[in-house]
Order: structure tokens, then sequence, then C-alpha cells
């Protein structure tokens, strides 16, 4: 017997509409009793892609742990953004304590549940990239080390949003920003730093690590609920453009992502104990430059000159990933 | 039942008597034995239902501790010196968020240069923190403070920080009474947060607060660190008809009747202290001693009471305000607005620097004939800061 697969894509998008999937395969976000951990009327920017990922993200949390959970939550936009005094977009019970501490924070509050016997409480830290790979790195790594039992989340967004687009640990090389300017003769950040937290975070041999982006949220979506399937540290790297600082139209937030690993640059996959177990696949191959040339952030690499060199060099950065991650099909 | 250990020691039991349920520790002397002792009480299964976490620094110390006490679990760590420096912004987070954490500061010098012994440059830093601060006399106090620093802490839900000589206490094997745990459980209450992460009732807790609000905010704890003078208080006299010692409250007299000077101080120089009032009453000398156990909340009126009638007072203190002198003497001041009664500040012992009885002698000889400056540095060595100024001024 022969079937014909349901062909979902085309449009050319991975978009998936719920009804075409079956009940269970559904998302959570559309039905009207979902978790909704992080409500509407917060104050962040349109498009903001740290938004859309933190809600997916919680409300996945929520469903896998039964609506138990505590979110610690580290300074930044998405602080700043849910809980000017006296309102609340969170939904769920949730700390802010500093910039470079979440980890730790959360490490106390799974330390108190332990000693309380809640152990039925699971433990959410949140940050963007600067509270993760910079001011709270050693925190995280301790975190990780101690193996506690908290998933820890970094929305990536590349840069210190929250104070005005400056240079993290986790900028890409050549983009501007408001500490990287472009100019000079390496205009933009500097090749050759800058750290990608997924490996370190591997190094540490915690039993989950993950990537993801907003473009695919029913990924996103997934990889929380398989980490909360696990006990101890686990990390979640999530990409999320950001407008504001990357010089984007607000409504392009969700293709800039889809092209960040449809480029190659931004691997998506799943590691466990260390090692990496699956990769998601690239399945239209797309030019770094489709990438690249919906972000102001990049603009100084086409014009007034095309700078083809630093394009190449972005070129060989993706190349690297597809090869290290195996990410084009058979 | 007394026993003979060492401070470190009798701090680690009876902080287990006071059963915590999260303890975080990053070693710095002379805090180490304590949190030694507080690990091998856990793994040995004498204090049970506790959580005990070696973190990577004391930030991190800290940080776990505000995530501990958020989430509505008794909470106690240590530290010193350099390393209540590195934790300082968790601290100021941990009382702005009124998290009634206890913590022991076994006081020690802050460099450069570095130095492990023993002054009160660290927990005077946190002088604003919005930390109550309680300094012990003696390692019976020392144990007994911490006791009433939970009760204290949980009742005012802010937190506290008990600060104890580091090596001169820390390190020192005195007789001391430790409280078993039924009858510490007695007296501590069980810890009832004022408020609490919990998914059945959740709460946004470390919201950003706009200058719309902030100086309510603000104001508040500045009145919930007043109104716990008189919790101090209370926990103080409670503790003694409970334990039969007065180790508690805001400050102790001593011999202070119709004295013309009287000496105030913190801490363990008290003890020299005593022994140098007594001896200086045999020969006729209108001397007493005030020993302040609270120097966060500061008790002006209870300051003034006791001293009432001299006509001045010493305040030595084992911190520099530098450029300034005395930190100390600037509460002593405004407790004394008003009245004629002069001050004096004497700083000593920096950097574990000998504090002798010969030399206190000196000095308050001459103090109690107003021939001292408003501020002497004990035993300075003038040769050698005055050659080492001359040099340096002269290369300006």
């Amino acid at each position: 017997m022969t079937t014909t697969p349901v062909k979902f894509y085309q449009v050319g998008s991975f978009a998936v509409g719920n009804r075409l999937l079956t009940e269970e395969e559904r998302s959570g976000q559309s039905n009207p009793d979902r978790a909704n951990a992080l409500t509407s009327g917060h104050r962040a920017c349109q498009g903001c892609g740290e938004a859309l990922g933190a809600r997916y993200a919680l409300d996945a949390a929520m469903r896998a742990a039964n609506d138990q959970i505590i979110a610690v939550n580290a300074t930044g936009c998405l602080e700043v953004f849910s809980t000017p005094y006296p309102e609340s977009s969170w939904r769920i019970a949730w700390l802010h304590s500093l910039f470079g501490n979440a980890p730790a924070v959360a490490t106390g509050v799974a330390a108190a549940l332990k000693a309380q016997g809640r152990t039925d409480i699971r433990v959410v830290g949140q940050g963007g990239d600067g509270a993760t790979v910079d001011i709270g790195f050693g925190a995280l790594s301790g975190m990780f080390e101690r193996n506690d039992d908290v998933l820890y989340i970094c929305y990536d967004n590349e840069a210190y949003m929250n104070t005005g687009v400056q240079r993290s640990g986790a900028t890409p090389p050549a983009a501007r920003t408001a500490t990287t300017q472009a100019v000079g003769e390496e205009p933009g950040n500097t090749f050759g730093q800058g750290k990608f937290l997924p490996r370190i975070a591997m190094a540490h041999e915690i039993p989950y690590v993950a990537t993801a982006t907003i473009a695919d949220l029913r990924d996103l979506e997934a990889k929380v609920t398989r980490a909360m399937e696990f006990r101890g540290a686990r990390y979640l790297h999530v990409l999320v453009p950001c407008p504001l600082g990357w010089g984007s139209a607000s409504c392009d937030t969700i293709k800039i992502a889809r092209l960040a690993t449809q480029s190659g640059l931004f691997p998506v996959f799943e590691a466990v104990n260390g090692e990496v177990v699956a990769s998601t696949k690239i399945r239209h191959k797309v030019d770094v430059e489709e990438y690249l040339k919906l972000q102001s952030r990049y603009a100084h690499l086409f014009s007034p000159t095309r700078r083809e060199d630093v394009i190449s060099h972005l070129r060989r950065m993706a190349d690297k990933n597809i090869a290290r991650y195996e990410l084009m099909g058979e | 039942m007394l026993r003979q250990v060492e401070g470190s020691k009798a701090i680690a039991d009876v902080v287990a008597a006071c059963k915590p349920q999260v303890i975080c520790a990053y070693p710095i002397s002379p805090q180490t034995h304590i949190v030694e002792g507080l690990s091998q009480l856990v793994k040995n299964g004498t204090l049970t239902g506790c959580e005990f976490i070696n973190v990577e620094s004391e930030f991190s110390a800290m940080s776990v501790a505000i995530g501990s006490s958020a989430t509505g679990a008794r909470t106690y760590t240590a530290t010193a010196s350099q390393g209540l420096l590195y934790m300082v912004e968790a601290v100021y987070n941990a009382s702005g968020l009124g998290l009634p954490i206890v913590m022991t500061v076994a006081n020690r010098a802050i460099g450069a240069p570095i130095n492990i012994w023993n002054d009160h440059s660290d927990s005077m830093s946190q002088r604003d923190s919005g930390w109550i601060q309680l300094y012990a006399e003696n390692n019976q106090e020392a144990t007994d403070l911490h006791i009433q620093a939970f009760r204290i802490a949980e009742e005012m839900s802010l937190p506290v920080m008990v600060c104890m000589d580091g090596f001169i206490l820390t390190h020192a094997y005195e007789q001391v009474d430790i409280p078993e745990e039924p009858e510490v459980s007695k007296f501590l209450k069980p810890f009832v947060p004022r408020q609490v992460l919990d998914p059945a009732e959740p709460v946004s807790i470390g919201a950003m607060v706009g200058p719309e609000t902030f100086l309510e905010v603000k104001y508040l704890a500045h009145q919930r660190m007043i109104d716990s003078l008189e919790t101090i208080q209370e926990v103080g006299v409670e503790f003694e008809s409970q334990f039969g010692r007065d180790s508690g409250g805001l400050l102790k007299s001593y011999k202070c009747d119709g004295a013309e000077t009287i000496i105030i101080a913190l801490g363990s120089i008290i003890g020299t202290l005593k022994d140098l009032v007594d001896e200086m009453q045999v020969q006729g000398h209108s001397i007493g001693l005030v020993g302040l156990t609270s120097f966060r909340p500061f008790p002006f009126d209870q300051l003034r009471q006791a001293v009432t009638g001299a006509k001045r007072v010493v305040v030595l203190e084992k911190a520099l305000s530098t450029g300034v002198g005395g930190i100390v003497t600037a509460d002593v001041r405004t407790s004394l607005r008003g009245t004629q009664i002069k001050d004096f500040t004497l700083i000593a012992g920096l950097g574990g620097r000998s504090i002798t009885m010969k030399s206190l002698k000196e000095y308050v000889l001459r103090a109690m004939n107003d021939s001292v400056a408003e501020l002497t540095f004990l035993d300075l060595d003038v040769n050698i800061v005055e050659s080492e100024l001359a040099k340096e001024r002269a290369l300006r």
C-alpha cells in the first residue's frame, strides 16, 4: 500500500496549522486553557523575540511540571518589561534578584524545595545572553558543575539590549553594537572572540543541553518538555532576534531566526550527558547574506563598499557549524 | 552543658541547633571552621533536613541564600573580609527583598595590603546595607546571638549579621554552653515567611520599582530597622528568661554609674576593657564602659541614657573611615547631640594589631584630662609614617 505524506511546506514556510495535526500533536498555545506563564500587556518592543521565546518555553515547562514551577529571572529586558511595579505579567511564582546571580538563586530555590520535600515543584532559571555568558557565567558554571536540579534558559539576542545594545560575549563577529562600532579596518565586533555557551555547558557533562530558536516554536516546546524529563542541571539556549538591537523590521523577527538556522550560522541540536545526540537539519539552505541583509547591524558589510572578505569569513563559520553538527540532511 | 570548644565549633553546633534548611558555604579565613563544622554535621546526620551547598564564590553564596530564603527555607551562611565584599551586591539585595537570612561575619581586615587578621572593616563597610548587625563580646555571646538572630530575622523579615572577631573569637577555645536543639526549637518559632515563592499562590518578587514608589519602599525598610530596636530588646529579654543569660539586647553598660569617662566599644575588646575599668576604678579613676551589641539599628536613645552624667566618651573603633576617622563615632555624636559630653575616637587593632592594656591605660589616663586629640591611632609608629609622608610630599 502506498501513502502520500501530508505536505506541510507547500508555501515554503514551516508554519503548520494546528488543524492539520492530530489533537495530541497540536500546540498548547492554541488551547484557551493553556498555561499562560507570561500574559499579554507587558512592555516588550514590537516583534520582541525574547518575549515570544519566554512565553513558549515557560508554558511548556508548566505543562511538563503540572503547573508546579518557580522561575528565577536575571536582570535584563525580560525582567524589566514584565515587572514594572505594581504590574506583573507573570502568572507563575517568579523571583528577580540581580543581573549576575540567577543560576545561583535558582540553586537556592531548588535546595529549599529539596529540604522541604517539595521536589514536585520544578525550578527554571532564565536570563539574556549578557546575564548568562558574561556576568552570570561563574554562577552558571557552578550550578552546572554541582548538577543542581535547575533548567536554565538563555534567551540569546546577542548583545546587551536592555542597556542600549552593547557587545556581549555572545555578540557575533562583524556585528555592530554601541560598543563595537562599524568603523575602522575591522568594523563591528572582532573575529575570534565570543563564546558559544551550549558547548561550554556540554563540557560540564550535564544531563541535557539544547539549542532552539523562535522560528521553530514546536521544537522549542519539545526541547523544554524533554529537558523537564531530566533531573539535574539542564541548559537551553534560545536564539531570539531583537528588532531594536539587530536593526530589523519587527515583522521579520521569526524570519530572521529561521534564516539564522537555514544559513548554518545558528546550529539547532540536542546533547545528552555532553554528547550531541540530534541536530535539526537545514531544509532550505540559504546563504549567510540573506540573513545578514535584513539586519542593519551588518549594513556596513554591504555599503558603502561590499566587504566580501568579512561575508566570506562569516560563511566559513556557518559551514563549520554545518559540518560540526551535521546540519545538512542525507 | 559547658563545653571547652573552639568558637567556630560552638557556632557550627548552635547554628545546627537552629535547624537551618539550607546552608551555603565558600571558604575564607577566618570563617572556614564554622562551615567545615556544619558540613560535617549535615553529612553525619546530626543536622537533618538541611541542604549544604558548596558554591563557587561568596557572590553565589549570598545568591543561593536569597533563592532559598525566598522559597521559605531557614537559611544560613558565613563569610569574612574580602568574601563579604565580594557578595556585597547580593547583601543589599537580600535586605531589599526582606529575606531573613542569618550570616556570621568572622571579622577580618580588608586588603590591600592583604591581611587575614581581625578588625571590623568588613562588617562596618556594610553599615548601610540594611542588615541588622550584632557584635559578640565572647564566644558564649556569639553562640547565644545566633539563636536570637534567627528569631529577630524571622520576626522582622530582615537579614541579620552576627559579627564575631576573627581568630580572637573564632579560633579561641573557651567554655561555652551550647543550647541543645529542643530548647532552641522552643525559643525559635516555626519560620513563617512574609512572602514566599509558591506555585499554589504565585507572586512576583523583585519587581522593578520606579521613582514614584522607590522612596516609600526605602522608608519602610528604614522604619522596619528602627522597629527592630524593640524586637532585639524583647528577644534578648525572652532569651534571658529561657536560658538564664543576658547575652542580647542593644548595649550593655559596665560600671558606668557616676563615671566621668565612658569608653564605648564593640566586640571582643570589651573583655580587655572590662579588666581595664576594674583596675582603674580600684585605683580611684572615674571610668565606665558601654559595649554596643547592636550597631545596626543604632540604639541612639539607649546610648544617650547609658552615658548620661559622663563628661566625655571615648569610642574605640576597629575600623577606619579613611580621611575621616571613626565610623561608630559619627553615630555616637548623633546620640549625644545637645549634650555637653565630649567625644574622642581611638582607632585600634587594625589588621590584628594587638591592643594592650598598657597602651590603652596610657591613652585613657590622658583622655581623662581631655589631653588627647579628637582622633588617635593607638600605638602608631610616628617615626615611620612621618618620614614616609615627608618623602611622598616632596615628590608631589
